[in-house]
């Protein structure tokens, strides 16, 4: 604890290095976020976690700014909490969030009402991209929150098949030219499955059965195992559906994996089920 | 307050082609004299002017000098010549009429902050500047005033141009790196500030055209004589770029503390004997002020106190013919097309903004579009990440103040749209 910094009033001690969200959240506090991930650098885009920090003309991201020695952070203030819910408002109101729990979460949080911008609004208009065996795109639900990008290129993965293309509200996740992802550089580790906040992105078999109504996460229990592909060693949690396994996903605190895994780990795991050509 | 000619002097009478032409009128004494008295007189006479930054943030030039000079390793010095704010065509008379001035402010700023790599980012539809300055450059080197050994020094500085290609946000610093090495033209996070990692993560010196053109009139004429124009707080000279319904739009440099009806003066007044109705002062990222700030002196501690900015010098000047929700819903298009969508207050925010004001303009406004015109603008400007979606609701929100009135369908909004000075305030 070698910096002290004061947030609504508190006192509260920080490490050198630390972001305001990292204090905030070590001191039992919070802020709402959508881009931030801890395994990925923060890119502080979706902007609802933004807070007062004295002497700055605009409002700070939490997730990105960095501690200093005597900062005076406020995190509860009308103006931040306008923000806030506002942003989250904005968002609601052009994306299909029916995926996208942590999203309606903070919505409620902030009373937000997406519908008082009007039912005739633009919307985020994509159609499904169902162009592999293992996972769908629908960006009619994405954010634009990078994590993908960032998982698929410096921050997990070192593939970068994906990028943003376009501008302003037009702007959409892209593997280049809008290739199919056969076509492009992906090489379906699914590590932006995996940070997806919405569900934009999703296993082929979560959405086959979501769309036929057998997607029940109360029914869904996880055994927690260790990939048989290779000496790596990475940690899977199988989630088991009527002794099924319907999704393979790795901790985000893994030491190892880091919540990362490849294809096979990922996807490959159809053989264990008692019927492994179905999927 | 008359017009002068210091930024200006040798704009139109020297040939922008010829470095002895330059010369002749006192080109190039600025550099001889930086090379006499080394980088430390210059850093202190450039603080002790009060230049500020004429891009629009109006950050003190002396302070970011001397940032990237104590900075450790490789430093880079950028002239941001992307000028993009609607109205506003200052630099391009600069870098047309007078490129040498920049190549030569641009070497000062090499020496003294010792860096060997300078770069102009000029923007894309500006082919005569980048031709200007390009050719400026070439002479510049052949007479030793550029290149492996700058006029005797030792130093090495080179410039290179680069020409953007059309988006108004690679005008934002941290986008135009990001352009300049191939990337996507976003803003990167703040901080850290380009002093400390800008281009290609090196400390790098970025300024406005017309900022740069500053420091050879205070390296000749000391911080003092800097100063003998302008008020305390807003020293020099400004360059405002008068267009719309005058009888004289152009290109006028005048002190600062200049009222604007004294600027609208000099562009001749409000054509036709009309009366003026509003003027968006800073170009689309400002301001509407209407008649009743005539009287406003032209500063940048002026203009905060009634939510003006000086901004990028434009004054578009509405007579009262002028329909200013057609002018509010071009500007709110402008800022939805040029978005780069990276933040969602700014992504969202112009998109939803330009719906309401499309609403407002032809006069279907709802009762609640004003509560939310606030509400969106106030998250754009208290959360974007960049200048762009700060002040992407200035002028909708300021039009909405001159026009309390106008959104709501039961007054019409066209007899809003066009309505008369008299009824203003």
């Amino acid at each position: 604890m070698s910096i002290v910094i004061e947030v609504d009033g508190r006192t509260l001690g920080a490490d050198e290095g630390m972001t305001i969200l990292q204090a905030l959240r070590r001191a039992g506090m919070d802020a709402p976020t959508l881009c931030y991930h801890p395994n990925l650098t923060p890119v502080n885009v979706c902007r609802a976690c933004v807070v007062e920090v004295e002497g700055s003309r605009a409002l700070v991201p939490s997730c990105s700014r960095r501690v200093e020695p005597g900062m005076r952070v406020r995190t509860d203030t009308e103006r931040v909490r306008r923000a806030r819910k506002v942003v989250l408002e904005m968002l609601a109101s052009s994306v299909d969030t029916s995926t996208a729990p942590e999203l309606a979460a903070h919505l409620a949080a902030y009373h937000g009402d997406p519908a008082r911008f009007g039912s005739d609004v633009a919307r985020v208009l994509e159609p499904l991209r169902d162009d592999n065996d293992l996972y769908v795109r629908d960006y009619a639900k994405c954010i634009l929150c990078y994590k993908c990008v960032e998982a698929c290129g410096e921050d997990a993965q070192h593939t970068f098949a994906l990028t943003v293309a376009g501008r302003g509200f037009a702007a959409r996740i892209d593997t280049g030219a809008d290739a199919p992802l056969l076509e492009s550089r992906c090489v379906f580790c699914g590590n932006c499955v995996a940070v997806c906040p919405t569900g934009a992105l999703m296993p082929l078999i979560e959405h086959r059965m979501r769309q036929a109504g057998e997607w029940d996460e109360s029914r869904q229990h996880v055994a927690e195992t260790i990939c048989p592909y290779c000496g790596v060693g990475c940690a899977l949690e199988l989630h088991v559906q009527g002794n099924r396994i319907v999704k393979v996903t790795s901790p985000a605190d893994h030491d190892i994996t880091r919540g990362n895994l490849c294809v096979k780990g990922r996807f490959g795991f159809t053989y264990v089920n008692p019927d492994p050509g179905g999927r | 307050m008359p017009e002068v000619r210091r930024l200006l002097a040798r704009a139109g009478v020297a040939d922008p082609e010829s470095l002895e032409a330059y010369r002749s009128l006192g080109g190039y004494a600025a550099l001889a004299r930086v090379a006499e008295r080394g980088p430390a007189w210059v850093l202190s006479e450039l603080e002790a002017s009060g230049l500020l930054g004429r891009g629009g943030a109006a950050f003190p030039a002396g302070r970011k000098w001397r940032a990237v000079a104590e900075a450790a390793g490789r430093r880079r010095v950028v002239c941001n010549a992307d000028e993009s704010e609607p109205g506003t065509f200052k630099d391009r008379v600069l870098m047309e009429q007078d490129p040498f001035a920049v190549v030569e402010a641009m070497t000062i700023a090499g020496l003294t902050v010792a860096a060997e790599d300078g770069l102009v980012y000029v923007r894309g539809e500006y082919r005569l500047a980048a031709a200007r300055l390009r050719r400026a450059i070439d002479q510049a080197e052949r007479a030793g005033l550029l290149g492996a050994d700058v006029a005797g020094t030792g130093r090495a500085f080179w410039i290179r141009v680069v020409r953007g290609a059309g988006a108004y946000i690679c005008g934002e610093e941290t986008a135009l790196f990001n352009s300049v090495e191939g990337r996507r033209g976003e803003p990167r996070n703040k901080p850290p500030f380009p002093t400390q990692a800008g281009l290609f993560g090196d400390p790098t010196l970025v300024n406005n055209v017309e900022t740069l053109c500053n420091v050879p009139i205070v390296v000749l004429e000391g911080a003092s004589g800097f100063r003998r124009y302008g008020t305390d707080r807003s020293t020099g000279t400004k360059l405002f770029c008068v267009s719309g319904h005058v009888e004289r739009p152009g290109l006028y440099e005048v002190p600062f503390g200049t009222t604007l009806g004294e600027l609208l003066a000099l562009a001749g007044g409000v054509w036709r004997g009309r009366r003026l109705q509003a003027v968006l002062c800073g170009g689309a990222a400002g301001t509407f002020l209407g008649p009743d700030r005539l009287d406003l002196p032209l500063t940048f501690e002026g203009l905060q106190p009634v939510g003006g900015t000086v901004g990028s010098g434009a004054v578009i000047v509405l007579d009262e013919t002028a329909s200013l929700w057609d002018i509010v819903l071009r500007v709110a298009r402008f800022f939805q097309e040029e978005s780069c969508g990276q933040c969602v207050p700014c992504r969202v925010g112009t998109q939803r903004q330009l719906e309401i004001v499309t609403r407002l303009a032809s006069g279907r406004a709802r009762p609640e579009d004003p509560q939310l015109l606030a509400d969106i603008g106030a998250a754009m400007t208290d959360a974007s990440i960049c200048g762009l979606g700060q002040t992407a609701a200035g002028a909708v929100l300021s039009a909405l103040a001159l026009r309390p009135g106008a959104p709501s369908s039961s007054n019409g909004g066209a007899s809003a749209a066009h309505g008369r000075p008299g009824e203003v305030v």
